[in-house]
């Protein structure tokens, strides 16, 4: 049971419960489908990219618990960064959620609630998808991701 | 049993004739993978329409055959292929009476019930269906007997015609007369829905195919180690299941054709084993079911299969039809007597499959901590996508029992739900 409560702990519960920023974003400027085939989870996210700039961060879309609370709470934390700093923020999320290496869980702030993904490893796709999305829609592809 | 209590009718399993129980605990030391702890739990394993485990009675054959009996068969003159020729020949003839084919020829050893469906819309489809003709499908499909079609008709530029399901996820038979039409070249089915245990009329539908002319495929797949199959009574043309989830390995299955149609077909693969002769000029095919077994085949797998088949047929497979029914019932009152349970699939005539969502909870969640109860069920989509999209629901959790599993098992099942409730409380 305590690894299932590190996996759902309070905050994710929450997340997925009540999403952040779940909504469609007027004047979106990139947009990305995200699509888990295992699962059926299955995510939009929108971007509104000013120069360099995340200026704001939308999703909607269904999935289970660790999907869903994984990107409202990506969107809280990319929103107002810059790409690349997005970019670190996922590079890390990764590290954690796989548990390759401690990562740098001060620049992960609130997102280090995720760490107990890793003993979880057919979740990993869940915690990853948005943030693949997110990926996508910075790289203004068209086409939707999956994660296979 | 309060049967009462189902909210829906659940119908007794239609052969009950000659039924004697037997004794579950004692079967369940027939399968060594079912003495281990997951997760520090008993292993309670739930997930067997998606594949079954296997008794010792099928793992000592296989090891058998590899220890004493391995051989190419068809070949050589020497002891060993003859002997693994004829222990391969044994299971083809295993299988027949398994299936009460009339001639051992009409059972041809394939990869699987998806490899059987393919089969038949490379060669049979093929020949018959051209531009403009129908191939008939149903709505409750597994990909496996959707896919192959569409390949089929894009080529053919024939069109796929689908026969649509009601609430309860029974097939629409109403609706069955004006889709086959003058236009309709085969209708391939399955018998039991791997995603809503929905047993289907089959011999009625078959009945109704051939008064219109149209043969039928059927996919066997979650029916042949459930319920009694018999070919000749079901008057079926082409029926297609798979070892693994008739309790014998992976790689092997099995697909049933009337002989006077696989004699008219057209070879599938092309190689070894299925010639008579060959020159750069021509080739003469060999006779059935060589034919449409190019290439060393899995020899070891179709001994395995005819174990598997053997150990179903001692236990009687109208017993394990009824105590699986048994636990069906069970299990069903035991899921609804929990607060937000709703079972997606509420046929009156069902196979022990269970699909079921929990109000506000993601069935991929409800599996991970099912899975740390040492529970084992299936989660998604179950490949069969249009189903879901049916019932509105992006992917269930599936509870699918077998002739090993026990009423303790289906508790466990039951607290482990609530444990999932307490989670996400």
């Amino acid at each position: 049971m305590s690894e299932l409560r590190e996996l759902y702990q309070d905050v994710i519960l929450e997340h997925s419960k009540a999403p952040r920023n779940y909504r469609e974003l007027q004047g979106a400027n990139h947009k990305a489908e995200g699509y888990n085939p295992l699962c059926g989870d299955h995510f939009t996210v929108y971007l509104d990219v000013e120069g360099d700039k995340i200026q704001d961060v939308s999703f909607q879309g269904s999935g289970c618990a660790i999907s869903k609370a994984s990107a409202s709470m990506m969107t809280q934390s990319v929103k107002g960064k810059s790409r690349e700093d997005a970019e670190k923020i996922f590079e890390q999320f990764h590290k954690l959620v796989t548990g390759a290496a401690n990562g740098d869980r001060d620049a992960l702030g609130k997102l280090a609630v995720f760490a107990g993904v890793s003993e979880f490893p057919v979740r990993v796709k869940c915690a990853t998808l948005a943030w693949h999305t997110l990926q996508a829609a910075l790289e203004g592809k068209q086409d939707s991701v999956t994660t296979e | 049993m309060a049967v009462n209590s189902v909210p829906f009718e659940l119908h007794p399993p239609m052969d009950r004739g000659g039924i004697t129980s037997y004794g579950v605990e004692e079967v369940r030391r027939d399968f060594p993978i079912l003495q281990q702890q997951v997760h520090g739990h008993p292993l309670v394993y739930l997930d067997n329409a998606a594949t079954s485990q296997k008794p010792r009675a099928v793992i000592d054959a296989i090891a058998h055959y590899y220890e004493r009996g391995n051989a190419n068969i068809h070949r050589g003159v020497h002891y060993l292929s003859e002997h693994a020729t004829s222990e391969h020949e044994a299971a083809r003839r295993t299988v027949q009476a398994f299936l009460n084919a009339t001639d051992k020829r009409e059972i041809i050893f394939v990869r699987s019930a998806t490899e059987g469906i393919n089969l038949v819309a490379q060669t049979y489809g093929r020949v018959h269906v051209n531009a403009g003709d129908e191939v008939l499908i149903t709505a409750m499909e597994h990909h496996s007997n959707i896919v192959p079609w569409q390949i089929l008709c894009d080529e053919k530029r024939a069109h796929l015609r689908v026969l649509p399901i009601n609430e309860r996820g029974e097939l629409r038979l109403d609706e069955l007369p004006k889709l086959l039409t003058a236009k309709t070249r085969i209708f391939a089915f399955t018998h039991v829905s791997n995603a809503l245990g929905t047993i289907n009329p089959v011999k009625q539908m078959i009945e109704m195919a051939h008064s219109r002319g149209v043969p039928v495929m059927i996919d066997g797949a979650q029916a042949a180690p459930h319920i009694r199959v018999d070919v000749q009574e079901l008057d079926a043309d082409f029926y297609a299941f798979s070892g693994h989830k008739a309790y014998g390995p992976t790689g092997i299955g099995v697909l049933y054709g009337k002989r006077d149609l696989l004699e008219a077909m057209p070879p599938y693969q092309g190689g070894g084993d299925m010639i008579r002769s060959v020159t750069f000029e021509k080739t003469l095919y060999n006779d059935l079911p060589h034919k449409f077994e190019a290439g060393t085949p899995d020899i070891a797998g179709a001994i395995g299969l005819g174990a598997a088949l053997n150990y179903v047929e001692r236990l009687g497979i109208g017993n394990i039809a009824a105590h699986e029914h048994d636990l069906l019932v069970y299990a069903t009152e035991a899921l609804l007597a929990i607060d937000g349970v709703r079972i997606i699939g509420t046929a009156a005539q069902k196979a022990a499959v269970i699909s079921f969502v929990i109000e506000g909870i993601h069935p991929h969640d409800v599996g991970t901590i099912l899975d740390r109860e040492g529970i084992a069920v299936r989660t998604g989509h179950h490949c069969a996508q249009p189903v879901m999209q049916f019932f509105r629901v992006p992917a269930t959790a599936r509870a699918s029992f077998a002739l090993y599993n026990t009423r303790q098992e289906i508790d466990a099942l039951a607290k482990g739900i609530e444990k999932v409730k307490e989670v996400f409380a």
